[in-house]
């Protein structure tokens, strides 16, 4: 520098020195400025919807003598339900901490690890296969309580060694084994369908109303915090009048077409077939029909009552809209061509033309409302489960968001204020996002993204079945009604019998909301036509 | 602190820009989020795919307020001491280290899945760019031509004619 320049060097110097202040100043003001509009939007809306968001109180104690339990069926969700309660196979448990060793965001072992004890017993029993039967006594067998194992469900249930059963067998054995035992005087938490067909769900229901024992489905995402959160969202008529509902199975593996694996074992020798035939067309022994049940008639309910039924209770947890007035199904073998007669793609339109969720409107446009299912075993894209009303767009999974209508009513001065954008959701409860979820398979990711696998309590995750079966013991112990009782049973299953009865015959099939039945279809049985083959339905 | 790299004024110069934009990247991430208390890195820092354990325990329940809070503070100390010019090396480590843990939380590696990312990267990203930008910064710093230190400098050594 010249000796001129360096005459000058104070004021130039001064300025190059404090340049950055404002600069400070102006990106202080912009950041700050967004922060707080963006915290102030954010409250606002909040404020406007008022949704609370806040877990349950827990099921009541679980002090007292343990509660002794029999498990009728042990297949693939007997062990979950067993897991539930807090038995884990030996198989499993090494299984998975070779998994978690494997990939430390597995978290399953330590979730079921820090489950909360619930005091009970398993004491018995009752599986077809020996070599599951065994499992089970090995497995869960202790120095204090040795697991009996029975050969019949009959002997089971009017043993004195068990006060409750639960009872996960192939869905044709749901109803009578549930009967049995309620009228034995035994607890009953039965899987879902409820019932394979229309005549033994009145028996099931009179014979549950009749009792004094308490009775359970289990729809274990009655649970889930975020169908907890959607309750409320409908309550206070945020979406406003819904007039369409789609949920949606998309699945696209063996395992979500129920081609599970035949146990090498698998003999007449290590099997009661007769026993497992039970009340369905006997045919010659078929380790298939054993072990992938679901995918013929005589044993499962097909889409309809297997997995629609989910979405069914799914959505009528959250509305309680009840049986619909008409059902319309339509669908096919399309994929699976390998011997089975339940449909692989389904369609089922559900309607429910005097339901209302609310309205924001003029009157007259609050009622009405379909809900469609859509199901394919032949792709696995993840579609939602949306409720659609005039005001905004739930989305429910493990997750839920809402979206504001671009045409709502009650929104309309936030949407033209700029206050919503229907683009991006005006709420969103994702109570996963502090946490990793090791999904394993496209089939669990499936029932994940539902929340039918686990929900979270206080930040942790925890099985929603756990939760499911605890309430059913908390109402054995403390008194009180289960979430997913007789009613909402009855509901469910005479719902996937309309689906069912609808794709069999290629009609509307019709409800008697004041007689509470079915209407007859002249010229069919409706409960033969819903176990026949739909081929042989002339 | 001086330049002790013979630089013409335009090197110069160019320097002090890059300064400039990253200390207003940092500041302006630092204050965004000192004003809006809904935000956190839980789940940036919980789905972490390398040192998993350990951005585990940084997003776990006991921690994390903790953690956010102190990457608000060193995100605007960073943005500031680069915008004045003071204490610019300091602040440059400091960035390096926070962009270093960022990268390593969710690297641009084959494989790794890098949701909520805009742009493709294969093994380098932005963070790692502006890393070795602010490396470059803490090698070169121009605080005692453009900024606070400069002041500080000619007011301990007043220049007389």
């Amino acid at each position: 520098m010249s000796e001129d320049k360096k005459s000058n060097w104070s004021r130039r110097d001064l300025l190059k020195g404090i340049a950055g202040v404002p600069i400070v100043g102006s990106v202080w003001w912009a950041g700050a400025s967004k922060g707080v509009n963006n915290t102030q939007a954010r409250d606002s809306i909040l404020k406007t919807l008022n949704i609370n968001a806040s877990p349950p109180p827990p099921s009541g104690p679980m002090a007292g003598d343990p509660i002794k339990i029999g498990i009728i069926g042990f297949g693939i969700r007997g062990p979950q339900l067993c897991r539930a309660l807090g038995f884990g196979q030996k198989s499993w448990l090494a299984s998975m901490a070779e998994a978690a060793k494997k990939n430390p965001k597995d978290t399953r072992l330590s979730s079921f690890l820090e489950q909360e004890h619930l005091n009970v017993h398993i004491t018995a029993i009752c599986d077809l296969f020996d070599v599951r039967a065994q499992d089970a006594i090995d497995s869960f067998s202790t120095d204090e309580v040795k697991v009996q194992r029975f050969g019949t469900h009959q002997e089971l249930v009017e043993s004195d060694v068990v006060d409750a059963v639960i009872i996960a067998t192939p869905d044709h054995w749901h109803a009578p084994i549930a009967i049995a035992a309620l009228q034995a005087g035994k607890h009953v938490y039965v899987e879902k369908p409820m019932t394979h067909n229309i005549k033994e769900t009145y028996a099931l229901k009179d014979v549950v109303e009749a009792s004094n024992v308490v009775f359970q489905v289990g729809h274990q995402h009655r649970q889930t915090q975020s169908f907890l959160t959607a309750q409320d969202v409908v309550k206070k008529n945020i979406l406003g009048h819904v007039s369409l509902i789609q949920a949606n199975t998309n699945r696209n593996d063996d395992n979500g077409a129920w081609q599970y694996p035949i146990h090498e074992k698998a003999n007449p020798n290590t099997i009661d077939w007769k026993q497992f035939i039970g009340n369905a067309p006997m045919v010659p022994f078929n380790p298939e029909h054993f072990f992938r049940w679901r995918k013929w008639w005589a044993y499962g309910s097909g889409l309809s009552g297997d997995l629609m039924s989910h979405d069914y209770d799914r959505v009528n947890c959250i509305l309680k809209m009840g049986i619909p007035s008409s059902v319309v199904a339509s669908g096919g073998i399309y994929t699976h061509k390998d011997g089975r007669n339940v449909p692989d793609v389904m369609q089922v339109n559900m309607e429910f033309p005097d339901f209302s969720t609310g309205s924001s409107q003029a009157a007259g446009k609050e009622k009405g409302m379909t809900m469609v299912y859509s199901a394919t075993l032949g792709n696995q894209y993840g579609r939602t489960t949306a409720f659609m009303g005039h005001d905004a767009t739930m989305e429910v999974g493990n997750s839920l968001t809402i979206y504001a209508d671009g045409k709502s009513t009650k929104f309309k001065e936030k949407i033209v204020s700029e206050e919503m954008d229907p683009n991006v959701p005006i709420y969103q409860y994702d109570p996963a996002s502090g946490s990793v979820d090791g999904v394993t398979s496209a089939t669990a990711k499936y029932f994940a993204d539902k929340g039918l696998l686990w929900t979270y309590r206080d930040g942790k995750r925890v099985d929603s079945t756990h939760l499911h079966v605890r309430e059913w013991l908390s109402c054995i112990r403390n008194g009180g009604t289960p979430s997913c009782n007789i009613k909402e049973g009855f509901e469910e299953a005479m719902t996937s019998h309309m689906g069912g009865l609808s794709y069999k015959l290629g009609r509307r099939i019709d409800w008697d909301q004041a007689k509470q039945e079915i209407v007859q279809v002249e010229g069919y049985d409706l409960d033969e036509a819903l176990l026949e083959d739909k081929e042989k339905i002339v | 602190m001086t330049t002790d790299i013979n630089l013409s004024q335009t090197g110069r110069n160019s320097l002090v820009l890059l300064r400039i934009l990253i200390g207003w990247h940092f500041l302006y991430e630092g204050v965004l989020k000192l004003y809006n208390p809904a935000w956190t890195s839980k789940a940036y820092l919980s789905s972490a795919e390398l040192l998993t354990p350990l951005f585990q325990w940084l997003s776990g329940d006991g921690m994390i307020h903790l953690v956010d809070n102190l990457n608000i503070f060193s995100l605007m100390v960073v943005g500031l001491s680069l915008l004045l010019g003071y204490f610019e090396r300091v602040g440059s480590i400091f960035g390096i280290c926070l962009l270093v843990m960022y990268y390593l939380a969710h690297p641009a590696l084959p494989g790794a899945s890098q949701a909520g990312t805009e742009g493709s990267y294969w093994i380098i990203n932005k963070n790692l760019i502006e890393a070795a930008a602010l490396f470059v910064l803490y090698q070169m710093p121009t605080g005692t031509y453009f900024g606070l230190q400069s002041l500080k400098k000619n007011l301990l050594n007043p220049k007389t004619k």
